[in-house]
């Protein structure tokens, strides 16, 4: 579980978050949605500590990561996985390097034993018969893919999600998606997903924070999304159509 | 200028981090060797190319500007001798690695930052500046003086090979000059040089490299602003460096 409480963040006069509290649990896809620019890469990015709060604090598991030392917060990165917008593989590395990298790292298992891990990862994804192949290779949706193979590669308890469809055709975003959402039952780990995709919504939206300016605007469940009458809210879910027979149809 | 100091106060920062807690040093090592590789190998063909020419007419303009006969001819090959070792072979070819070495790293780094690498790197708990800069670092500061060394060692060739084709002067009076007063130190103070030399060239670039923010348009300027600046500290480098070594 993590929870958030009263968060705020700056840039010089830009005031992007504004006093942001929210909890999200474990076992569980935890949405953040909201239009681009609302803050919902900043909210993420601040609640791993890329960026540091202006105020407020950002609790693990009744730990309270704000407070941390930086070789205590190294300590728990450990169990952070993070799926960046752009994938963000190294593009240095293959895909096995990519997947390998954090046991380098951050574990004494032997290669065979690094090995049999990778491959179970690639596997979890569906990667097959691509360890060799550099990121600039293989498909957005492979490497999508890919960076959740290594994102999970230490077995993380949390695991982060910056618009996970973002550039995908909707079949690949649903696979994605699916992935994310079996992957989190399957470790029972806390996942936070930040999306401006209804798809994800729909799929995946067990718990919804809804940021609006920075500001959190709201805050419920894929039923309760269609049903409310916060008007920016209802802007942004039925800003395409489809979803307008949607909300009938669960009325 | 409180920009200015600001600048530079983020760079020793960034230096700082840099050489903070390495994880793995086994992990360095295969990308020290890459490094080596990248910035140091493929800059042999440049400078063997320049450092050759630029010895071929330092001799021809000497020997130009020899005029008076009073002087003797071996004086030409003093002249390339000591003009490559003590500026050349190290200001100058700083210089140009700092073009070409310098928006490499720029733009690698830089292009890292904005596909959010970095923040890969960092995510894990990795120290990401050390990661990627040390070896470049590394690979830069041992691999310059070998670069200084070879073009020292080709540009004289270069004049060498103006005596051997032309009669401006003779072969035996290019070699006498080059033997003439021959101050070993000179060499040592030059490769002194390239050791700070290869530090900027890999950790400036790698500084503006590392603060990109936006798109591929920044880490374009960052690059260019990344040349400019390591040109202008290896410039004011030398300044410094002249003064305290030989005066
Ligand atoms: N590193 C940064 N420095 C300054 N401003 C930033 C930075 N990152 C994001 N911002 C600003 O924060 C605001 C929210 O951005 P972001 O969180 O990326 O939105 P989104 O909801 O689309 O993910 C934007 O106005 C953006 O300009
Ligand atoms: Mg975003």
């Amino acid at each position: 579980m993590i929870e958030v409480k009263g968060v705020s963040k700056s840039f010089g006069s830009n005031n992007v978050l504004k006093n942001i509290s929210a909890v999200f649990e474990q076992g569980k896809t935890n949405l953040i949605i909201g239009q681009s620019g609302s803050g919902k890469t900043v909210l993420l990015k601040t609640i791993v500590g890329l960026f540091e709060t202006d105020e407020g604090t950002i609790h693990y598991d009744g730990i309270n990561f704000t407070s941390l030392s930086q070789k205590k917060r190294r300590e728990l990165r450990k169990d952070i996985g993070m799926l960046f917008q752009g994938s963000a593989l190294f593009d240095w590395a293959t895909v096995e390097e990519n997947v390998r990298y954090p046991l380098d790292m951050f574990t004494n298992m032997s290669s065979v034993e690094k090995q049999k891990r990778v491959d179970f990862c690639l596997d979890r994804v569906n990667i097959v018969d691509s360890n060799r192949l550099y990121p600039a290779e293989i498909s957005g949706g492979m490497q999508k893919r890919v960076a959740i193979a290594r994102a999970i590669a230490m077995e993380p308890r949390y695991l982060f999600c910056d618009e996970p469809n973002s550039g995908l055709d909707p079949k690949t975003a649903i696979v994605i998606d699916n992935l994310i959402r079996e992957i989190t039952h399957e470790l029972d780990i806390t996942t936070i997903i930040n999306t401006h995709d209804m798809n994800t919504v729909t799929e995946n939206g067990d718990n919804i924070l809804f940021i609006y300016k920075g500001e959190k605007w709201w805050e419920g469940d894929k039923v309760k999304i269609f049903n409310t009458n916060n008007r920016e809210l209802n802007d942004f879910v039925f800003a395409a159509n489809v979803y307008k027979n949607y909300r009938k149809e669960r009325q | 200028m409180i920009n200015f100091f600001s600048v530079i106060g983020r760079y020793f920062l960034f230096v700082k981090k840099v050489f903070s807690y390495p994880e793995k040093l086994s992990t360095y090592y295969k990308r020290t060797i890459d490094e080596f590789i990248y910035l140091g190998l493929k800059s042999i063909g440049i400078v063997a190319v320049i450092s050759a020419f630029i010895g071929a007419v330092i001799t021809i303009q000497t020997a130009y500007n020899l005029e008076n006969p009073m002087l003797p001819t071996y004086l030409i090959g003093l002249a390339t001798r000591d003009s490559l070792i003590l500026e050349f072979s190290s200001t100058i070819v700083a210089l140009i690695l700092a073009g070409k070495v310098g928006s490499s790293i720029a733009s690698e780094i830089g292009t890292m930052r904005v596909t959010e690498q970095i923040d890969a790197l960092d995510i894990m708990g990795v120290n990401s500046a050390g990661f990627l800069v040390l070896p470049k670092i590394i690979a830069m500061v041992l691999f310059n003086p070998f670069l200084a060394v070879l073009s020292m060692v080709i540009g004289i060739s270069g004049g060498l090979a103006v005596a051997f084709i032309t009669d401006i002067i003779s072969v035996g009076d290019y070699l006498t000059g080059l033997q003439f007063a021959f101050n070993q130190f000179y060499v040592t103070y030059s490769l002194i040089k390239t050791l700070f030399f290869g530090f900027v060239i890999a950790s400036v670039p790698a500084f503006y490299g590392y603060y990109v923010r936006g798109g591929s348009l920044e880490v374009g300027k960052a690059s260019t602003r990344a040349v400019v600046n390591s040109t202008v500290i290896i410039l004011l480098l030398n300044l410094i460096l002249t003064k305290l070594f030989l005066s």
